[in-house]
This record gives C-alpha cells, structure tokens and sequence, in this order.
C-alpha cells in the first residue's frame, strides 16, 4: 500500500488528477464528505489530506511515503526527504515586496517581516545584510504599511494582493512550484512503485510542455 | 544468568546480537569517560550530527562536555603503526539535540571502528558487519552504499564553479535531478557534461546492474580503477540486500571514498550509517585511515510491537493481618509456575491481568478470570 499525502485545496485536486491519470485512481476521493483519508485496496494507494505546510511532516516521519509539497515548504523546514520531480504546477515565487518608490539604505539595519524566516534568513545572509527579522503568521501585508517593517519576504503568485496594498516586488528570492517528495526509506522498500509513479508523472509533464 | 528473550525490548537484544557479532570477528569493546574535553568538539564540529553539546566546567577549571559522539574519542586516542589495525566496537550512552525533538537527549549509540593501515579487506570486513548487523534487526533491510570518491571525480569532471558544488551535491543526496540541471545550466556546464552527472543519479539499485553502467560513465583511468576497486569490496556482500545509491553523501571534508547507510523495513529513517573518513583522521593528525559506522538503536523505537494482552499474570490481593510467610509461599509457587505475580492490598487503576486471586488462610482463591 502506498501512501501519500496531498496538500488540501486547490493545489491537491489538481495533483490527484495527475496522479490518477497515472493509473492511482482513487474514486471515493471525489465524494463529498469530510473524510480525511480515501484507500483504493484494488490500486494499492491510499490518499489523505493534510495542511499543505504539514506534508513534509507526514513524509519525513514516514505516515506518508510520498507527498507533495511547495519548494517553499522545504526550503523553509529543510526535511531530510528526496525530492522527486518538479511538478511544474502551484508555480509562484519567493520574493521580496516593498511599499512602492522604496528605497533600501545599507547604513540601516533592514526590518523583514515574514512567515518563511529560515528562507530570508539564508537569503539576507547570502547578501551580508543585517536584518531585523520579525516572524508573522498572516496578513505579512500590512507590515510595511504599518511600519512594523521595511519590507515583507513572501510568496507572491499574481501580485494582486501587493497591488491592492501599494506594495510591489524589489527582488526574487527563489522561483516556487510544488514538487514529488518520498520518505527515504520507503523509497528503499517501495522502489518500484514509487519509480513507476514518479516516471508516469514526469511523462504526462512532458506531454503538456 | 538465564535471560528471557521476551523481556528484553528490542534495542536490548540487538545490542547483545551486535556485541556478540563484534566479537567474533575480533573486535575488543571500547569503554570510555562520560565526557571529554569540550575543544575536541569544537575542532569537528561539522563532524557531529548535532553541534549542540552539554558542558560544565571540572573542578580544575577546564570546559568538559558530555560525550555527543564516540568516534571522535577512538581517533584521538589510535596511535599510528604501520602495518597495525585497531578494531574496536562500542556501545556508548550520548548526549545530543536530535533534530525532531529539539532538545538533549541520551541516546545509545553501538558501534564500530577500524582503524590503521587500512585495505581493501577491512573496507569489505566493515561493510559485511554492517550488512550483518542490520540483518541481526530485521529480515527486511537495505545497504545503501556510495562511494565519494567517484562522485568527487565526476563533479570536478563536469567542472562547476567551488560556490555551486555544496547546492549540486545537495541535489544529488535528495535525487533531485530537476535542480542540479537548473544549477548546471546556470553555471554555463555544456548539456554533455550536466548529463553526466544525470546518469550518476541514475546509477541507483541493484550492484550487478548498476557497475556495468559506472564503467560506462568516464573512459579514464582513475575513474575505472575506482569503479573496479568499488565492484570487488561490493560483490562480497550479499546482493539481494545491497544498492549502490549516490544520494548517501556524507561530509566530504571527513569522509572519503565508501560511505554507506543502512534501512530496515518499518523504521523510516536510516538506522545505521557509516563510511570511510580518512579524512578526519588527516585533520586530527593522524597519518592512517579508518572506516566503520554506528548503528542508532533508538530509532528502532518506531517498529511496530504486537500491544500486549495483559500487563501481568495474576494479581494477588491479600488483606492486612495475612501471614507473611504464607503470602511469601504462595506468590513463590505462583512465580515458579512461570507466572508474573504481583501481591497488592486493592486493584491497581489501570492494570489489565489474567485472573485475580485471593489469598485466604486457607489458601488461594479464584476471583476473576479474562480470557
């Protein structure tokens, strides 16, 4: 039985349609209940929905053997998992957003806010340039305009959120998408099916590229 | 002494397993200090899993730390003679913040190191001990084996830049093959050359399968002797249980050449890792190499245990004026019937047991009986 766990939303109901396309199909997934948890013994998949930032979770720890996650997700946690395919879908970007006309002065030290600090940590870090870092949970927003902060790091899929609050992208951190990833050692012992999956959904990319 | 092996948890019996296997093929235990002086540490700290370290100070005003690591200890204290190598193996309590709790913790850690004049017999005696010691644990285990050495030549080979070699190598140990050909891409690395490095990540599974493929990957000489040195320790071990795998990656500037890792069935980390690392016994001044592993018997925590029935046997309940020597006798001939027995005044909360008897003068009477 192979287990994977699908970020809840939009992201998921897209995945699991690749997934099912792959010969993994699980129907009583479309039911519409509140169940958690769908199993298709005849495929040998079993499908649970959980927050997307906790799949990494779930793979890591091994309740998953396969998952997908944002590139953020693992940027951000770092979990000690493989990292399959590029699933070229969920495409955004980590980017760093100011009110508009910003301009960063060096003599300063630069206040960040942002859920992704380990993200913006390294990528300060890589530039030399002190932070003040200030970790928030939502609504990163409203921080500059504020003045809790200079500027945000997040991810930014249309910009019409930064539109809407004055705010525009000064610089791109890293390109995000989600992305196939597997427990280690599941990927030991379920080898082939895992392969077969990974393989299968790198080809119907390809067809759509 | 007569040990049952049904009382022992699982850790506990393979940590008799393992010694017993050390044993036999020569290895003496190494027993050691709880702590060592904390500027080891300091000196290798990339060398430790986790870089958090517990220390006090001694009463002679020297900064100490409980031990996070024991290989580092053993290479302090080998001496260099040629010709000689010391086996030793450990089963060492250590100290260290392990990544998902994020706090210390005391860990048993077993292991195994040799060290000196180190050929290409100890590399295939350690790496058969690791592939026995896992199969101490489980019918059902994997022995992922890389070799450094290799990866270096066809990284340096492909020729990218000394900045993007720690994010390419980060690829690799994560099978990620969709950004090491972005990195190379973005490096300016010729399409041919960034191949390559794909079909070195393809190179995974079984041995007989995958040497065929490395000899193919670069025609000179160091390359193909290191493939042919690589094919003749592996194809001493058992095949159905080893895979060549290039995503086990351990610090280069400690390790060289075969590093592996070891995977059981139902535990989902790696439960045993090890290699060669010639290269801390340079940094720690020492002119021979070394190779061995440690086996994480903790994390054999997560195999699943059948729940137990029943906590006890039988519960004896008694009351305040019982006769010591009476009561004594009875649980005696109940423990000799091969019976757990505990002798209580009241029903403990909680405990599920077998029956419950009742200890009279007259001797002792049936209460309560659960299939």
């Amino acid at each position: 039985m192979l287990n994977v766990a699908l970020p809840k939303g939009r992201l998921g109901d897209r995945v699991y349609a690749m997934f099912e396309k792959a010969g993994f199909e699980c129907p009583s997934i479309k039911e519409n209940n509140r169940k958690l948890i769908f199993e298709n013994e005849v495929c040998g998949v079993r499908y649970f929905w959980v927050k997307p930032s906790d799949v990494a979770i779930y793979v890591e720890r091994g309740a998953a053997d396969i998952g997908v996650a944002g590139k953020d997700i693992l940027l951000e946690y770092a979990p000690d998992v493989y990292e399959l395919l590029d699933m070229k879908t969920g495409i955004c970007r980590m980017a760093v957003a100011a009110p508009k006309g910003f301009r960063d002065d060096p003599r300063r030290t630069l206040k960040v806010a942002t859920k992704f600090t380990n993200i913006a940590q390294n990528y300060y870090a890589s530039q030399g340039r002190d932070i003040d870092m200030i970790h928030l949970n939502g609504s990163i927003e409203i921080a500059p305009i504020l003045g809790l902060s200079d500027v945000i790091v997040d991810i930014v899929e249309t910009g019409t959120t930064l539109k809407e609050n004055n705010l525009e992208v000064i610089e791109t951190v890293v390109p995000i998408s989600a992305r196939l990833i597997a427990n280690k050692a599941s990927w030991k012992f379920k080898t082939e099916q895992i392969t077969a999956l990974t393989e299968h959904l790198a080809m119907q990319l390809k067809a759509e590229e | 002494m007569k040990i049952s092996n049904t009382l022992l948890k699982k850790e506990e019996q393979a940590t008799l397993a393992l010694r017993e296997l050390y044993g036999r093929y020569g290895y003496t235990q190494y027993k050691m200090s709880k702590f060592e002086e904390y500027d080891l540490y300091v000196r290798n700290k990339n060398f430790l899993i986790s870089d958090s370290v517990i220390t006090f100070t001694d009463t002679n005003g020297k900064l100490m730390a409980l031990k996070p690591d024991v290989t580092l200890s053993i290479v302090k204290n080998t001496k260099d003679i040629p010709g000689y190598v010391q086996k030793v193996y450990y089963n060492e309590n250590v100290y260290r913040v392990t990544e998902k709790t994020h706090a210390f913790r005391e860990i048993m850690q077993t292991g195994l190191e040799c060290l000196g004049d180190i050929d290409s017999y100890c590399i295939a005696e350690v790496l058969t001990l690791a592939a026995r010691s896992l199969a101490e644990i489980s019918d059902d285990y994997i022995l992922d084996v890389s070799h450094l050495g290799l990866l270096s030549q066809l990284i340096d080979h492909i020729g990218i830049a000394p900045d993007a070699r720690g994010t390419l190598l980060e690829c690799v140990a994560q099978k990620n093959r969709h950004d090491a050909s972005r990195i190379c891409a973005e490096a300016g690395i010729n399409r041919e050359r960034a191949a390559l490095l794909q079909h070195l990540m393809e190179c995974q599974g079984e041995v007989r399968q995958v040497i065929p493929m490395l000899y193919t990957l670069l025609p000179n000489e160091e390359w193909q002797r290191t493939v042919a040195q690589f094919d003749s320790v592996l194809s001493l071990l058992p095949a159905e249980h080893v895979r060549i795998d290039f995503s086990v990656i351990h610090d280069l500037r400690y390790y060289s050449g075969i590093v592996f890792q070891g995977f059981v069935k139902g535990v989902p980390e790696n439960i045993l890792s090890g290699g060669q690392y010639d290269n801390l016994m340079h940094r720690m001044d020492k002119k021979s190499g070394a190779v061995g592993f440690a086996v994480y018997l903790d994390r054999l925590d997560s195999l699943a245990v059948a729940p137990r029935d029943f906590d006890i046997d039988t519960v004896l309940l008694y009351d305040a004026n019982a006769d010591t020597k009476a009561l004594h006798a009875a649980v005696k001939a109940l423990t000799e019937d091969g019976k757990s027995v505990t002798a209580q005044k009241t029903v403990p909360e909680k405990l599920k047991y077998r029956q419950l008897l009742q200890f009279t003068e007259s001797g002792v009477k049936l209460l309560e009986t659960n299939a």
